[in-house]
């Protein structure tokens, strides 16, 4: 039952701040259970936000990022019906992804 | 008596023992009143806030982090556990009233049938056990997620916690522990957040008790996961070097019966995050 | 048979198109400066001998006391023109280069997100532009809490 990214946005002077909310464990793979094991590192690699099917932002992330990481960023030329979509790829090869259709 | 502080404690036993005959009633006025004079420049609603109604800095933190809150992820999780039937076709709809939306803020309340407190927690066990379920574990991630839904839609709302004539005995037994000392710290509830309420701990700010059980289940930031009020009863009760209740034991559902009283008049806020 | 092994090769052609329509440029990481355990290391990595320019220009949100070390909120800004990518690094990290935010020509240098300290840490939000690397720093205490910590 994987959650889907969260995603709000909203249009000032038409700039669009959009913050989103994702689901991830972010583990750096220095963390050790109780049992004495440590668990593997699981963290998102590479996040990449789009206006309308193009690329705006491309972001890296290390493990320091936090667990369920939020993410704010701004689109200039933003309009009502415009699409924001937000995809994340992490070290294991796994994404998840999230959209918007602005107000 | 040398040490200062003794004597504090002593006026306070009295004090507090003068009141130990007084009704449900009483004590919530004089509650208040101990608030309302130790925090003079705070509303008393806004200690629903705990320790972010007496510090800016943390306050603007805080903010920034229920602007877009890390428990959002329990709260649609607690919808779709909500919403599940079991395996007889019937759902946690049809155990509560109004569907079981929007009434958290009537729990804990006396079981006047049953002769004990019923906590929302121990209500949708019951719920689950009428249904052929078995019941969820009270210290684990389904029960956080379900309070955090039921929280959630009963935001707002203001508690008008009874106590009817019956209860009184669970009040008193939720109250005596409120002041009573335990561990090897020996610090009682009221030590930290009555005596010493506004003060520091270290690097921490002790919040006032008033409002302590309006805004549960609680994302904690040291727990990275939303958790119950019996849970920090557990973890307060561990940190002054006491042994850890079972949850949802009679002495914990008694303590937030008392805690819960003692929030009449404010504004439930659940879930929050907190540190 | 063939309908199934069809389908297949749709899907198949629809996500090979998608992807060669990123850039190659884009696909890389800038693994060595995440690898970095020493700040100099991360700094050389990203920018190689530009120098870094300490400025006001920069605008860096961060609280002086983080509430909890595993979630500090932080923002990077600035009004700079032409910049390409934000960065935020944190000192006392076992590898500080936290995060790195390539900008379009779209996107204004504006980004906010939650995260990790291990302890009381210099943070530093860096900007670059074609050929200049300006930065603000802040120190954040980290603490740990007392018996209701």
């Amino acid at each position: 039952m994987a959650a889907e990214i969260k995603l709000r946005g909203k249009i000032k002077d038409g700039v669009a701040e959009i913050k989103s909310l994702m689901p991830h464990p972010m583990e750096t793979g220095t963390r050790r259970e109780e049992s004495g094991d440590v668990v593997p590192a699981h963290y998102i690699e590479e996040v990449v936000c789009q206006h309308n099917g193009e690329s705006v932002l491309r972001a890296e992330w290390g493990p320091s990022i936090s667990k369920n990481p939020y993410f704010a960023f701004r689109v200039r030329n933003a309009s009502p019906g415009d699409v924001i979509s937000v995809r994340w790829t992490d070290n294991l090869g796994e994404s998840g992804s999230g959209e918007l259709v602005l107000k | 008596m040398k040490n200062p502080f003794d004597r504090v404690l002593l006026l306070s036993a009295v004090l507090l023992s003068s009141f130990a005959l007084a009704s449900p009633k009483e004590d919530l006025a004089a509650f208040r009143a101990f608030y309302e004079s130790r925090f003079p420049e705070i509303e008393l609603a806004d200690h629903a806030d705990g320790a972010y109604a007496l510090d800016e800095a943390k306050r603007a933190q805080w903010l920034e982090m229920e602007d877009f809150p890390p428990y959002e992820f329990a709260i649609d999780e607690g919808e779709a556990l909500f919403e599940m039937a079991f395996s007889d076709g019937e759902s946690y709809a049809s155990c509560f009233q109004s569907e079981g939306r929007g009434i958290k803020h009537l729990y804990p309340m006396f079981d006047e049938v049953a002769g004990e407190v019923v906590t929302l927690e121990l209500a949708l066990n019951r719920c689950r056990e009428a249904h052929g379920e078995a019941p969820l574990d009270y210290e684990g991630d389904e029960i956080a997620a379900l309070m955090a839904y039921m929280a959630y839609t009963s935001r707002g709302q203001t508690y008008d916690i009874k106590v009817p004539e019956a209860g009184l005995g669970a009040y008193e037994a939720g109250k005596q522990f409120f002041y009573e000392r335990r561990g090897q710290l020996n610090f009682a509830c009221s030590s930290c957040h009555l005596q010493s309420g506004g003060g520091m701990l270290r690097a921490e700010i002790l919040s006032a008790s008033v409002g302590h059980a309006t805004h549960w289940p609680t994302y904690r930031f040291k727990w990275e996961r939303v958790g119950t009020l019996h849970d920090r009863f557990i973890e307060c009760n561990e940190q002054v070097g006491a042994q850890g209740l079972a949850p949802q034991s009679a002495s914990y559902r008694n303590l937030e019966y008392f805690l819960t009283y003692m929030n009449n008049g404010m504004v439930l806020n659940g879930p929050a995050s907190r540190k | 048979m063939m309908k199934h092994s069809r389908r297949r090769f749709l899907r198949g052609l629809s996500v090979a198109i998608a992807l060669a329509a990123v850039p190659a440029r884009l696909l890389a990481r800038a693994t060595d400066a995440f690898k970095a355990t020493e700040l100099e290391d991360a700094n050389k990595a990203l920018f190689g001998q530009l120098p870094l320019v300490e400025s006001d220009a920069v605008n860096l949100k961060i609280p002086a006391i983080a509430e909890n070390g595993a979630v500090v909120p932080v923002t990077v800004s600035t009004e700079l023109e032409g910049v390409q990518a934000i960065y935020i690094m944190i000192d006392e990290n076992p590898n500080p280069l936290s995060a790195t935010f390539e900008l379009g020509a779209s996107s204004p240098a504006d980004v906010s997100t939650r995260v990790k300290m291990g302890k009381s840490s210099m943070v530093r939000g860096l900007v670059k532009t074609q050929d200049q690397v300006f930065y603000a720093a802040q120190e954040v205490k980290v603490t740990i809490g007392g018996c209701g910590g």
